[in-house]
């Protein structure tokens, strides 16, 4: 069976899900082969083997925190060109796709990215895609070249396949391209305990019905009591109320949890594009001809300032 | 020394109406009115400032695409940008990122640069990783997804927000940033700006001009093919309740009923 190479997408030597996630859907494409760049490789193999790498890449090196994209490029060609793998596996991170979209510059190789859903094909592996704002699903196929796909979180359900995962040093030669974005400084976010956004199970939305920062705390309550995560429609975030990293849409993440419950947001297909596959959907909203209705399991005509608390309440109740 | 920014901008059908495939599989265009890609007016908008606050710049709009891209052209030019470069020929049709960026590289090269910027993503393909192609193609660095950007001293630098940080980044020029729909508000173009548009030039490029061979672009060239396109089906009528005062607790149970609390 052919190598599939598999990116890892990790925050300070922690794995984060949608790597598990390649690899579970590289298991049915090769031989997942990880690639992990930056310190840490010897904890994170143990997880990593876990859910299938045979073997376990790893380059540790400053310039893949300290410059842009590129150092990672060259890590990765190096990888292809070791391994001839049949996929190349990235997670659908801004970087992640830009460093995929290098590569497969490099390799002479087409590039396919956001897939929701990966499957073997006679010619090669075949990704499913959500496009037009969800609209359309479209199957694509890389025609020329070793296939770079990068593939969204939430896209299976990690399994475990225990492998051998062996950690073997890869070499990398940095280009001369390398060093040719630097990054300044670096400040941390403050976590908010909840889970992330394109991770959670949950997520529960703001609009512009919010009407103001102050009561994005009505949703946060709501959201806490589920244990999910909190997200905003363009316009709640464009007023400033809520940060950019939580938006949800076209210019900000696409979720696709098992539950998505939108409050006052009207449905705009900028919204849409982010959460239209979402397995169950329910709204409050104050306006009967808002478009989210169109898409909603459940909902809820009225005002939120009435509905979402008393939701929250009873959510904790029946939770006790 | 004049500082020489050129912006990528792309035609996309509206993406409020009701875009579909054509019977080739690529995206239809008749259907569907087009336009500057939204994203892309953050763009023209940032390159806009940035001439403004150099001493002496030129901002030179590039598109490829089918005649009607001029439109595209043209909003870009009634919003400030000094000259445009339209590369247009029948053997682009259905060209993936890798041709198109082939071309837009090309172009590029031919006109002078030193700095190129792009919007964070085409409102249409939604892919977002041409300025990264871009610089790996031109050799030069890539600094992408600001949300602010300046140039300064021979280099460009800017802020780039994450999901657990944000950075301070730079690079020194020529190089190819993109900017996100976070980096400001896109200005209107006045009715000064779209009369002087009409005599502002476009120059109009075929790929022969830009030494490119027609089977490296177009669905001759392109490395990856739509085999199957489906529209989504539409989700099935859910349960409206009007709010009588219960409605939190209807949905609590609606909730329970599915299992998620």
């Amino acid at each position: 069976m052919g190598a599939v190479l598999v990116y890892v997408d990790q925050v300070d030597g922690a794995v984060r899900k949608p790597t598990l996630e390649l690899l579970t859907l590289a298991r049915r494409i090769g031989e997942p082969v990880a690639v992990h760049l930056g310190p840490g490789a010897e904890v994170a193999a143990l997880v990593l083997a876990e859910h299938g790498a045979a073997r376990v890449l790893a380059a540790e090196a400053p310039e893949f925190a300290e410059y842009l994209v590129v150092p990672k490029v060259d890590a990765l060609e190096a990888a292809a060109k070791a391994m001839n793998p049949v996929a190349v596996l990235v997670p659908s991170s801004g970087e992640g796709k830009e460093i995929a979209a290098r590569l497969a510059v490099r390799l002479g190789s087409g590039i396919i990215t956001d897939a929701v859903d990966l499957e073997a094909g006679v010619d090669g592996p075949v990704a499913t895609q959500s496009v037009f704002a969800a609209s359309f699903t479209t199957k694509s196929r890389v025609t020329k070249g070793t296939p770079v796909i990068t593939v969204k979180p939430n896209s299976a359900t990690p399994e475990q396949a225990p492998a051998a995962g062996a950690v073997e040093p890869l070499t990398v030669a940095f280009g001369d391209a390398a060093r040719g974005a630097r990054v300044v400084s670096r400040s941390p976010r403050e976590s908010t305990g909840r889970p992330e956004l394109t991770e959670a199970a949950i997520v529960v939305s703001g609009g512009r019905g919010v009407g103001g920062a102050e009561n994005f705390s009505v949703i946060e309550r709501l959201a806490d009591s589920l244990g999910a995560a909190v997200g905003a429609s363009r316009a709640a975030v464009d007023a400033g109320w809520y940060p950019h990293s939580n938006q949800v849409g076209q210019t900000g993440k696409t979720v696709s949890p098992q539950l998505y419950v939108a409050c006052g947001v009207s449905g705009a297909i900028q919204h849409r594009a982010g959460m239209q596959t979402s397995k169950t959907i329910v709204a409050v909203n104050k306006d009967p001809e808002a478009p989210i209705f169109d898409l909603v399991d459940y909902g809820v005509v009225g005002d939120l300032f009435e509905a979402v608390p008393q939701l929250t309440e009873e959510v904790k109740t029946r939770k006790n | 020394m004049s500082l020489r920014i050129v912006v990528c901008v792309k035609y996309v059908p509206d993406a409020t109406g009701d875009r579909h495939f054509a019977e080739d599989l690529t995206t239809a265009r008749d259907a569907v009115d087009g336009l500057l890609s939204e994203l892309d007016e953050y763009a023209v908008e940032q390159a806009l400032q940035i001439a403004e606050a150099a001493d002496d710049a030129e901002v030179t709009v590039l598109t490829m695409g089918p005649e009607d891209a001029r439109d595209a052209l043209r909003k870009a030019l009634s919003m400030g940008a000094d000259k445009a470069v339209h590369v247009e020929d029948d053997a682009l049709h259905g060209s993936d990122v890798m041709g198109t960026s082939l071309v837009l590289a090309r172009a590029i090269e031919r006109t002078g640069y030193d700095l190129v910027v792009c919007g964070m993503a085409s409102t249409d393909g939604t892919m977002g990783v041409l300025p990264a192609i871009l610089a790996e193609r031109l050799g030069v660095p890539q600094v992408t997804l600001l949300s602010e950007v300046a140039v300064a001293g021979g280099n460009v630098l800017g802020r780039w927000d994450g999901d657990t940080a944000s950075e301070r980044v730079e690079a020194q020029l020529p190089a190819v940033v993109s900017v996100t729909d976070q980096s400001g508000e896109a200005r209107y173009p006045s009715f000064k700006g779209i009369m002087a548009a009409k005599k502002k030039p476009v120059e109009s490029l075929e790929l022969s001009d830009l030494g490119i061979d027609a089977g490296e672009v177009g669905l001759a060239g392109a490395r990856t093919a739509v085999e199957e396109a489906a529209e989504r089906p539409a989700r099935s009528a859910g349960t409206i309740v009007k709010d009588e005062g219960e409605g939190g607790k209807q949905l609590a149970a609606f909730l329970a009923e599915s299992k998620f609390i």
